[in-house]
């Protein structure tokens, strides 16, 4: 196990990276004993979209599949989260529509997988053909206006969205606050380590294989077909785990959590943070999420544009991704790292930095 | 016993026939030699039988079986192998990670390790193991992707012109290394262009020229073919 989260597909590793991962954990754990509420319930915002950000970064970093989906997938977990929190009633029954709408959106992905993949759509043409289905999804439901639209008792509501939905709870206790922070933090404890551990199992390998040469790799023997299928459903999985979360903490949602510029913001984190590692885009992806929180308070257009210029920022500057590359400086500069770990240490800065993919 | 039967194969892009109603028989057990000028559709024959290219008609079977159909993972995991003609390795991974990769598909443990340390020893790579693939040299990224193509202990192992961008002492070992492998009765596949190799390695000749099976036998026999000795391989080469 401790081989797997160390392996060669992710950078950080040793005494070293775990010290500071626990250091940072802990820090997260007591954070709401000196926060306030507010800024706790800000933090468990930004957090719900961490898994849609680890998810881009398996299939776009590791996979080599550019999706513009992530947001569809988002939307239609967030959408039958609440379908389903309605309809099945509040209390423990909304543990079940979270587990339920991540399964749809995984469901979803696997048909839309299955006709790309084995249609042999990849490269520029599966970010086109997953940015179609985002759009058609949002114009879809922003003609749901009218009362005819509603599945059971749920009204989708069109442009104004849908609400109404209970939050997570178990029985009479709701999660939200500081319990819905700690549940945030579990969940990504989880799923990161998780990811690690699939990165460097022999079939993040694969994973990995086919990004780099999938005839090759096909070529040993592999069905790569199903590798990227795998990856993506599990992409597009985190990504309806974002929507289901989304739509419990906020007790609504709209068509455009699903549209262009939402569709564009997964993108924009994950290329700065830098695709190619989990840790970079766990990181990057929070810093940044904080930062355009921070500035939409005040302008949410600038914000907007901030984030245009820093996605041209940095395809034009550090395509690898600026947290990525600091990130290896220090890795780099860190006494004794070179002399006793060269031949790996840049084997792996050399891979992480290629922007070829 | 035939291994491999190509039976009746042609292959068209477009306007321009590639392989031609070509009947070819790889018997278990042989080292087997496709030449011929460039253009006359070796590469291509390699790839219908791997299954790259879809044949525009005709049938590949493979131990009895007919695999036209199949996917070419699907030939490799009944014991098909290959090295492409150029350089096809993981470029942006170690060279260790390349090894895995394919050693994964048939081993694993403590096996597979061993197995790793074996291979990279055999391929002089063992120096070289935690560098990426793309900084090797052309020569070395042959040695590694025929160690790839090793890794999955193939019935069949075939061989795109192994020896290109690698020095005469390369060129004999990896000679001696295919003739130690087919000792053990792994069955080669061999396109190459190299007529001190082929003389080195291969117990029987095909000779292809545009698209279609010109000559076939053993190499004495195809060397003593004045049209074959002119036309394909040149007098100088010849004698």
């Amino acid at each position: 196990m401790f081989k797997l989260l160390d392996g060669p597909q992710t950078l950080g590793r040793g005494k070293i990276f775990w010290s500071c991962f626990f250091v940072v954990l802990v820090c997260a754990l007591i954070y709401p004993l000196f926060a306030d509420s507010y800024d706790v319930g800000n933090f468990s915002y930004f957090l719900i979209w961490i898994f849609m950000a680890l998810g881009l970064c398996l299939m776009w970093g590791y996979g080599g599949m550019l999706s513009f989906g992530q947001t569809f997938f988002f939307g239609v977990a967030g959408y039958s989260y609440g379908v389903l929190a309605i309809n099945m009633g509040g209390g423990t029954a909304t543990i079940a529509a979270l587990v339920l709408s991540v399964v749809v959106a995984m469901i979803a992905a696997g048909i839309l997988g299955y006709f790309m993949i084995w249609g042999g759509i990849s490269g520029i043409f599966f970010g086109i053909v997953t940015l179609s289905a985002t759009l058609v999804l949002a114009f879809f439901l922003g003609q749901t206006a009218g009362p005819e639209w509603h599945i059971g008792t749920a009204r989708l509501n069109g442009f104004n969205g849908m609400k109404g939905m209970d939050p997570l709870a178990v029985r009479d206790f709701y999660i939200e606050g500081s319990a819905l922070y700690y549940v945030m933090i579990a969940l990504i404890v989880v799923v990161y380590i998780a990811l690690r551990m699939l990165v460097n199992s022999g079939i993040g390998n694969v994973i990995v294989a086919t990004r780099e040469n999938p005839q090759r790799a096909e070529m040993l023997g592999y069905d790569v077909r199903k590798y990227q299928l795998l990856t993506f459903v599990i992409g597009s999985g985190l990504a309806g785990l974002s929507g289901a979360l989304y739509t419990s903490w906020g007790q609504f949602i709209t068509p455009s959590s699903i549209g262009l510029p939402a569709a564009a913001m997964p993108i924009v984190w994950v290329a700065f943070s830098g695709r190619s590692d989990l840790t970079a885009t766990l990181v990057g992806s929070f810093l940044l999420l904080f930062g355009f929180q921070t500035i939409t308070v005040y302008s949410q257009q600038t914000a907007l544009v901030l984030m245009g210029a820093l996605l041209l920022a940095t395809v034009m500057l550090a395509p690898q991704g600026f947290v990525l590359g600091i990130g290896k400086l220090v890795v780099d500069r860190w006494p004794g790292r070179r002399p006793r770990d060269a031949g790996p240490a840049l084997a792996d800065a050399v891979r992480l930095q290629s922007d070829e993919t | 016993m035939a291994l491999v039967e190509v039976k009746d194969v042609s292959k068209r892009f477009g306007g321009l026939t590639a392989v031609s109603d070509v009947d070819l028989t790889v018997n278990a057990g042989e080292v087997h030699c496709l030449i011929g000028p460039n253009g006359a559709g070796k590469s291509t024959l390699f790839k219908l039988i791997v299954g790259l290219y879809p044949p525009t008609k005709g049938s590949i079977f493979f131990d009895t079986v007919d695999i036209t159909a199949e996917r070419p993972y699907a030939r490799v995991q009944r014991g098909m192998s290959i090295k492409m003609q150029a350089p096809s390795v993981f470029k942006e991974l170690p060279v260790r990670q390349n090894i895995q990769i394919a050693l994964q598909a048939r081993f694993s443990g403590a096996e597979r390790s061993t197995e790793e340390d074996r291979l990279l020893t055999l391929l002089n790579l063992a120096q070289d193991a935690g560098k990426l693939a793309g900084a090797l040299s052309h020569g070395q990224q042959q040695w590694l992707e025929i160690g790839m193509a090793l890794a999955l202990q193939p019935q069949l192992l075939l061989l795109d012109e192994p020896t290109a961008g690698m020095s005469p002492e390369e060129t004999f070992k990896t000679g001696e290394l295919i003739k130690s492998f087919n000792a053990e009765g792994m069955t080669v596949l061999v396109v190459e262009h190299d007529m001190a190799f082929v003389r080195q390695v291969a117990q029987r000749v095909t000779v292809l020229h545009l698209g279609k099976i010109f000559a076939r036998g053993n190499l004495e026999a195809i060397l003593q073919d004045d049209k074959v000795a002119e036309i394909y391989l040149g007098k100088t080469h010849a004698h």
